[in-house]
């Protein structure tokens, strides 16, 4: 059955607002204190990646979700909690110990005109990360991966000497694929790789991720905003709302039978082309800037089932009869 | 993040210098001013071929000739721009002067633009504190005018190991004062540029393949903030060239055995108006020139590197 | 009477190099009230199409030929003052960042009150809630409290709402929406939706909507115009185009939507990218990408033809019409 993969219990992470040291002086009461102003990303996220499955975390802007990705690649060194890959440790390692992990996970990110360096040839790009990773590798076998690469991503490898400014979006992501797909990993996070690109190139690059899942047994977290993406690709789905995930259940389940109240409206948003889907349900008010730590459901502000004990105390996940985990008092005492 | 549609539009380029080569083949003014800068490199080092007398042969200083005017007053065709007032001959003196004077300059900005690159990249990439505590020093050098420290330090040099030892290392240590004075400026705008580029999603994809901040700062960050060095590297060398004959002009720069421009015309001045006029304008006109076609430079790269015409 | 009309508009780009047309013969009506809606991946000169109904193409563009008229005036041969009367009170325009609009450094009731007052004579107080109604109107909570703050201090659907309140002041005909929710979460974008049909409908505004997104389209817009590297290529009823598309890019499109193939199918891609400017092909723009390209397709530019319910420009549906037609013809 399923292997997990990658394991994150109690993940927090809290982003310092005032970062000068001069300005996190404070005269309060007659006396000068030292504050930290912080926002608040991640609130003890829990989460296992199973092998060889399609992990997709969906959420609106600020929920923390990119805040996740760089955290599991070590982009950002996370307040409280755990990472494991396999049954080692890896949110606490020196950029020296981390270096075996760097080749198992890698990380494709949002813009295809950001992430390629313009100064550097597809050749340049490609050969760092392979001959870095791999010093016994001659210069002619370096040369035969990279052609090997593009030709596999769908890049002629005569192309290889131009840079990224003369390829559409569709090619440089498929360049970013190559480029962490070169170090032969076995867990991919995509950082919304497909938001930037248009509706009939989306298809190519998803097909693209979904050749390569197949070929080399890949598991992805899969980041996203696009609810029909997610719909089409992902094996389990992950909604998080402020830094917290609410709801995790199997595909399938999630669409045909949303339980948290938030993956309900957030359901009902997607805009469908056939014209006989219900109204979307109306939330109230705006997503809040996390900036304390909240207290109860993430969610209590603008749900529209919250009672005085959303207010208390945060809900944990449960496990459905359906195979879903949902975070909901209102789910848990049977009002919805 | 969201991105809009702005942010991707401008496909970022690969060639800087065929953009840069094509603008100037483009543009009559810089065309001239890049022209008249290489004229001047060009005359810098080929003085010793180019200029008519040897002015190490001591046959060179004759009092004999002394303050002979250019040979379209005078008629004497011996000394086409005349001699001052030692009987050296002008054009010569001016050719090894301007050869002195741009090596101060060049050099005095290599090390600002070494010092700056290497305290701005670290500043910007690695952040937090150090970039606090560096960017403070640079205010701290800031705050002091480059002439007070440079006048302070040359006088102590000077009244410390006395003139003739100041004379022989006098171009090493005007390269020095002027080199050490003014890397705040390139330290700030690295620093600022690199702020932008570490935000952009490649640096995140060469720290996820595990390469070293060293090398992602010159490998990865470094070629991508070279427009803005470019540009204030030209207008310091002008600044840098000014400020030694500023301080020569002053009796602090070069001695009168080993003229820069800024001596040649520090030495004409006494004679400026005793006649001799063209010992102090003839070279504060070469140093004109100079500077104008450098600052002209500068001011065309700034205009054609701007990011909202040009996202580079 | 048409309201809009915009009749073989051709909008070039003057460049070093060559002059490079964004706009290629591009016509269509808008009646009052109308909802229309303009979709085309990025690069097909549907923004383009937005600016250039109010002659708002910056340099390097320019209105080549053809004639836009708003009723019977013709905007291309305006002088300033008179276009600068047709933009905002009569055609408005939302963009994609509401940023570009709102000034940062004043606030939202002192834009609101001077957009009022530039184009009314009529006191502070009674702008003032004029502008404070408005906001009410599109649904901001507390509008009061709202006014007196800045652009910054709002999330992007709330000034996405300023906008379209801002744009309400002067009862416009009609409003241009440059992907007015692309920069916006689903939930919010949803209720935007919902806010800028129901304000079209109760004020009888026609609305031109831009957008990528052919769920969106299909939410707002009674017809939809598909545009491909600078032409128009199919125009129809939004559900005749969603559900029965002509033109095979049409086609592809929809059928590239995840929602069209089976989970964890591989899904319906159009191969390669829409070219651009510079490099577009002979003939018909789409026939590198299209499968039933013929030789015809790559030689000659296909015309635009009305087939029953939608007008296509595609020798494919030409052919098959022609034929039905001969068919026709011989029956009888």
């Amino acid at each position: 059955m399923a292997t997990p993969l990658i394991q994150i219990s109690g993940l927090e992470k809290a982003f310092t607002a005032n970062e000068s040291w001069l300005s996190q002086w404070r005269f309060r009461h007659g006396k000068f204190k030292r504050h930290k102003d912080s926002v608040h990303a991640l609130n003890g996220v829990n989460l296992t990646i199973n092998q060889g499955e399609t992990l997709c975390v969906v959420g609106e802007t600020g929920c923390g979700k990119s805040t996740l990705a760089r955290a599991i690649m070590g982009l950002t060194t996370p307040s409280a909690g755990e990472i494991h890959y396999l049954d080692q440790r890896i949110d606490q390692l020196n950029n020296r110990q981390r270096m075996f992990f760097r080749r198992r996970m890698q990380m494709v990110f949002q813009n295809p005109y950001a992430s390629l360096n313009p100064r550097m040839t597809v050749y340049q790009t490609l050969s760092e990360p392979i001959s870095f990773h791999n010093p016994q590798l001659s210069q002619s076998q370096v040369d035969e991966q990279i052609d090997e690469l593009l030709e596999s991503v769908g890049i002629s490898a005569s192309s290889s000497d131009r840079y990224p400014h003369e390829f559409s979006g569709g090619q440089r992501q498929r360049i970013s694929l190559a480029r962490a797909l070169s170090v032969e990993p076995d867990f991919i996070v995509a950082d919304e790789p497909l938001s930037a690109l248009d509706v009939s190139v989306q298809a190519q690059v998803l097909n693209l991720m979904m050749d390569k899942q197949e070929e080399r047994n890949l598991s992805y977290l899969f980041i996203t905003h696009d609810l029909a993406v997610v719909e089409h690709f992902a094996t389990r789905v992950a909604v998080m709302y402020l830094g917290k995930i609410c709801e995790l259940a199997p595909t399938g389940t999630l669409f045909s039978a949303p339980k948290h109240p938030y993956t309900r409206a957030l359901l009902s948003a997607i805009p469908r082309l056939d014209s006989n889907t219900a109204q979307p349900i109306r939330l109230i008010g705006e997503v809040p800037t996390p900036t304390e730590k909240p207290i109860g459901c993430v969610f209590q502000a603008r749900c529209p089932y919250a009672n005085q004990r959303c207010y208390e105390t945060s809900p944990t996940m449960t496990l459905q009869s359906d195979g879903s985990s949902v975070a909901c008092h209102a789910i848990e005492e049977g009002r919805l | 993040m969201k991105y809009t549609k702005k942010d991707l539009l401008h496909p970022t380029s690969g060639s800087r210098w065929g953009h840069i080569w094509s603008g100037v083949v483009g543009d009559k003014l810089a065309m001239l001013a890049l022209i008249i800068f290489i004229f001047y490199c060009l005359v810098a080092l080929l003085a010793p071929l180019v200029a008519p007398f040897d002015i190490v042969d001591p046959a060179f200083m004759d009092l004999m000739n002394a303050e002979i005017a250019p040979s379209w007053i005078s008629g004497d065709h011996r000394f086409l721009l005349g001699t001052d007032a030692q009987g050296r001959d002008l054009l010569s003196v001016i050719l090894y002067g301007t050869r002195l004077s741009l090596t101060i300059g060049i050099c005095a900005v290599l090390i600002q633009a070494t010092l700056g690159i290497c305290i701005g990249l670290m500043a910007g990439y690695l952040g937090g504190r150090i970039d606090n505590f560096l960017m403070r020093c640079a205010d701290i050098q800031l705050s002091f005018s480059n002439m007070m420290v440079a006048i302070v330090f040359l006088a102590i040099f000077q009244s410390l190991f006395g003139m003739a030892r100041y004379q022989q290392l006098a171009m090493v240590i005007l390269i020095l004062v002027i080199g050490l004075t003014e890397w705040p400026l390139f330290a700030r705008t690295i620093r600022a540029s690199v702020l932008a580029e570490k935000q952009k999603e490649y640096v995140d994809a060469a720290r996820v393949m595990g390469i070293s901040p060293k090398r992602i700062m010159f490998r990865h960050i470094l070629p991508n903030t070279l427009s803005p060095i470019l540009v204030i590297f030209t207008v310091q060398i002008a600044n840098a060239i000014v400020a030694e004959a500023a301080l020569s002009f002053l009796g602090l720069g070069m001695p009168a055995t080993e003229p820069s421009l800024g001596s040649l015309i520090s030495a004409g001045f006494a004679y400026m108006f005793a006649g001799s006029w063209w010992i102090c304008v003839i070279p504060s006109v070469t140093l004109i020139i100079l500077i104008l076609a450098m600052n002209l430079l500068g001011d065309w790269l700034r205009d054609h590197l701007n990011p909202r015409t040009y996202k580079d | 009477m048409n309201l809009l009309s915009v009749s073989n508009l051709h909008v070039n780009f003057h460049t070093k190099e060559q002059e490079l047309a964004a706009l290629i013969d591009v016509s269509f009506t808008l009646n009052r009230g109308e909802r229309i809606a303009i979709v085309g991946e990025s690069g097909a000169g549907k923004s383009v199409l937005g600016f250039s109904i109010v002659n708002l193409i910056g340099k390097p563009g320019y209105i080549d030929s053809g004639s836009i008229k708003l009723e019977n005036k013709e905007i291309t041969k305006m002088n300033l003052r008179q276009l600068q009367e047709v933009r905002g009170k009569r055609i408005a325009m939302i963009f994609q960042d509401p940023m570009m609009t709102l000034n940062p450094v004043l606030t939202i009731g002192d834009q609101l009150v001077e957009t009022i007052r530039s184009h009314t004579k009529i006191n502070y107080k009674d702008a003032r809630n004029i502008a404070i109604e408005k906001l009410h109107h599109v649904q901001i909570a507390s509008p009061e409290k709202r006014f007196d703050q800045y652009p910054h201090e709002l999330s992007g659907g709330m000034r996405q709402r300023v906008i379209i309140a801002s744009v309400l002041l002067l009862n416009p005909d009609i409003i241009i929406a440059d992907e007015p929710t692309t920069a916006l979460d689903v939930t919010i974008q949803a209720e935007i939706l919902q806010l800028l049909l129901t304000i079209c409908r109760d004020n009888g505004v026609a609305l031109v909507l831009i957008s990528h997104d052919l769920g969106v389209v299909s939410k707002v817009a009674e017809r939809t115009i598909v545009m491909y590297a600078g032409h128009v290529v199919e125009e129809g009823p939004t559900l005749e185009i969603i559900n029965d598309p002509q033109h095979p890019y049409t086609q592809g499109l929809l059928n590239a939507l995840p929602q069209m193939t089976l989970p964890g199918q591989r899904l319906n891609q159009i191969q390669g990218s829409m070219p651009s400017l510079a490099e577009r092909p002979s003939g018909c723009a789409f026939h590198p990408r299209c499968p039933y390209a013929t030789q015809k397709c790559r030689q000659e530019q296909p015309r635009f033809i009305f087939s029953g319910v939608s007008s296509v420009a595609c020798f494919l549906v030409e052919d098959m019409l022609n034929e039905f037609a001969d068919k026709d013809q011989e029956a009888s």
